[in-house]
């Protein structure tokens, strides 16, 4: 693997091998000195046209724990231009010697433009662009939900058999998109749960079912209720009408969760809405792996890196 | 200048010599030179009713010079020259500087195309009175790149051009339902993570369109159809006596929407690539005379406006050199249509829609001689190389394409001798010569 830019192009046995490798990694955490000097020599930059400290403070511990060079590179545009074009942060990076990017950008399809653009020759991995893919959060996600299922036995496998129901935005949502792709190609069922509003108009070709109810879904017991970010500016473009509606048709509230089974995990991937699309209750619940996901977030960024960069892989 | 053209098939298969003199078809005669055409088609010069021309205010992506010599390559001898220039064009004054610098160059007739709102604001009437009784004779008007979404506006320019014998090209596209969109929305604008441009847009604009046309008496041409639904619509209003024309460009007939898949930003065009079946349906229209015609909304940009991301990037192709290639390859190989069909979309329908004289009967002796000889046997892999105009984006480079434009005559001069366009001086001293 080269780049990691959609998780549609990941394969089964490059998908457990990278959880796989997450797991060595989660181990380093442990320790009383947490790096290793893997990547030593190599320098990776993560490049943000997007604010997200989240995502970039995680790829820059992972970076850092594998003893690479970390350079930040915000390329967000002020208000009077529109910044520094892909091109020339491309070629500017290039000629710095990057080895990985680690990209985040408002425009969907940016970082494969980036990655065929022959602007630069480095490992390209996508951290979220426009209402695209956001894969290193997918990998986290299954990771999460592997180790929830697995624990210590975790290594080797699949997702096979687990249901999982993503709730919310799923039109405009990049973690929406790459879970669908990585889930069942693990082997879980996936189920979409938004109003019409918030659902492509199709959904051919998707591997996934699709139902406007949620309590529907609750009911069926599934084993993961993935809850998505909702944006405020959604409510503006008549998407839904208010909060209050929204929340109490779509939202994860105390009731939901107590009717969901004891082994269900709720996972959110943050930023949290608290009272918008999960309640407290179920975001601090024992069910819910909000904060798993953060930490498991190091340990997929530095697998990911490791896979590019080691070179071990290169086909 | 006299020139006879031995051996040429003419579009209806017949085999015959002609002879041009003075700027027009003639019996016979001395001819100072011959053309030995044998192998190849002699097709009517053909007329682009959609080219941007981007002069006067950006130069930097065309100019009447460039564009034009884009046209003679492609085999054209008149283009309409979009309004969205800067200054638009909206006045008498700006129709006309068009127009005569397309007289100087030479290379093809260049008709202007008057804006119908004032700036292409959509908000009143541009001074259409005045840009059809000017030199320039204006009588296509288009805020192409705009709808004229107001339906109140769109009945009045209806009525006014109607005045002046003019018509209203419309580029429709409903504003509010497609805002920030960047490519056909389906199945694939939903995996790639962009934002949809649904076909509805484009259908409830020309439905309303339609049936405005025929409420007031109009005449309507719909530019760049794109989708199934639209080619219903107006099948729908030619069938209950609405004066309606359509176009549809050669990238429409030929690429899909799966080409967007890599993102790369030569396939972004507005209205956007379509499906499978909308191309279909569009090549079977064309073939049946729902669309009468094809029309390349030539749109050139600078390097830097395609070199980013997908979102960031400007929409719009360049069309004209490769026109009558795009045309062979999606309609003609098929059997949809003929050679006299092909003269037909690409040559006296559009200067009848926009009211161009002198391709109404081709190859009539005493008519103007424009005319272009097309190699149908050749093939070419098509690249930058056979581009003339200043635009490099053509979502075709890279791809094989049939035939070869060898001759263009414009007004009975070269503007393209053995398949190379004619020396600027030497077409401007021509062109000055038949005033």
């Amino acid at each position: 693997m080269r780049h990691l830019l959609s998780t549609k192009d990941v394969s089964r046995d490059e998908a457990i091998a990278i959880l796989d490798i997450a797991e060595d990694m989660a181990d380093v955490a442990h320790r009383e000195v947490k790096k290793l000097p893997t990547l030593r020599g190599k320098t990776v930059v993560n490049l943000f046209f997007e604010d997200s400290t989240r995502t970039r403070v995680s790829f820059e511990v992972a970076a850092k724990r594998l003893s690479a060079d970390v350079i930040n590179f915000s390329a967000k545009g002020s208000s009077v231009s529109k910044g520094e074009s892909l091109k020339d942060t491309a070629q500017t990076l290039a000629a710095m010697g990057a080895d990985a990017v680690v990209i985040r950008h408002g425009a969907s399809g940016a970082p494969r433009v980036l990655a065929d653009s022959g602007w630069i020759d480095a490992g390209i991995v996508n951290a979220g662009d426009g209402t695209h893919e956001h894969p290193t959060q997918a990998l986290l996600d299954a990771f999460t939900i592997r180790k929830r299922l697995h624990g210590a036995g975790s290594r080797g496998r699949g997702l096979d058999g687990v249901s999982v129901a993503i709730v919310g935005d799923i039109l405009h949502s990049r973690v929406a998109r790459s879970n669908l792709w990585l889930l069942t190609t693990l082997g879980a069922t996936v189920q979409l749960v938004a109003p019409a509003t918030l659902l492509p108009v199709s959904t051919a070709g998707w591997p996934a079912t699709v139902t406007y109810d949620l309590d529907a879904a609750i009911d069926a017991g599934p084993d993961v209720v993935m809850m998505l970010r909702i944006q405020a500016e959604r409510m503006n473009a008549a998407f839904f009408p208010n909060a209050r509606e929204y929340s109490k048709q779509w939202g994860l509230d105390d009731e939901r969760v107590g009717r969901l089974p004891a082994a269900s995990i709720v996972m959110h991937p943050g930023p949290m809405n608290r009272g918008l699309e999960i309640s407290s209750g179920a975001a601090d619940s024992a069910q819910s792996t909000v904060l798993e996901q953060v930490a498991n977030g190091v340990s997929i960024r530095m697998a990911v890196l490791y896979h590019l960069l080691s070179g071990t892989t290169e086909a | 200048m006299s020139i006879k053209i031995v051996g040429a098939q003419l579009p209806d298969g017949t085999s015959q010599d002609l002879f041009v003199e003075n700027g027009v078809f003639v019996d016979e005669g001395s001819a100072e030179s011959t053309i030995d055409a044998s192998g190849l088609i002699a097709l009517p010069g053909l007329v682009d009713l959609h080219t941007h021309l981007r002069e006067p205010g950006f130069e930097q992506s065309e100019t009447v010079l460039t564009g034009s010599r884009a046209a003679a390559i492609g085999g054209f001898t008149a283009v309409f020259a979009m309004a969205n220039t800067l200054p638009v064009q909206d006045t008498a004054g700006v129709v006309e500087q068009v127009q005569s610098l397309g007289d100087q160059h030479g290379y093809v007739t260049v008709r202007p195309i008057g804006a119908v709102t004032a700036g292409l604001s959509g908000e009143r009437l541009a001074e259409i009175g005045a840009m059809a009784q000017s030199r320039a004779k204006v009588r296509v008007f288009s805020d192409d790149g705009q709808c004229v979404h107001d339906a109140l506006l769109m009945r009045r320019a209806l009525e006014y051009v109607t005045t002046f014998g003019g018509v209203v090209a419309q580029h429709a596209q409903d504003p509010r339902l497609t805002i920030g969109a960047q490519m056909n929305e389906g199945a694939l604008s939903n995996e790639l993570g962009l934002a949809g441009w649904p076909a509805v847009a484009e259908e409830s604009i020309i439905a309303r369109d339609v049936l405005l046309a025929q409420h007031v008496g109009a005449r309507l041409h719909v530019c760049h159809v794109s989708t199934a639904g639209s080619v219903d619509v107006i099948r729908w209003a030619k069938a209950r006596g609405v004066d309606v024309t359509a176009e549809v460009t050669p990238h429409h007939l030929l690429l899909t929407e799966e080409l967007v898949r890599g993102y790369d930003s030569r396939f972004k065009v507005n209205p956007p690539l379509r499906r499978d079946e909308d191309v279909h349906a569009l090549r079977e229209a064309l073939a049946d005379g729902t669309i009468d015609i094809v029309a390349t909304d030539h749109a050139p940009h600078p390097v830097e406006a395609k070199d980013c991301a997908w979102d960031e990037a400007a929409n719009g192709m360049v069309g004209l050199e490769s026109a009558l290639s795009v045309v062979h390859a999606s309609v003609v190989e098929s059997g949809l249509l003929g050679w006299t069909d092909v003269a037909r979309v690409l040559s006296s329908k559009p200067a009848q829609i926009g009211r161009l004289d002198g391709y109404d009967s081709p190859f009539a002796i005493g008519s103007a001689a424009n005319l272009t000889l097309y190699d149908p046997a050749a093939s070419r892999t098509f690249a930058t190389t056979h581009l003339r105009g200043k635009g490099v984006n053509s979502p075709y480079l890279g791809r094989q394409l049939p035939g070869r434009v060898v001759t263009t005559i414009h007004n009975g001069y070269l503007t393209v001798s053995d398949g190379e366009l004619v020396d600027a001086d030497t077409v401007a001293r021509d062109g000055a010569a038949r005033g």
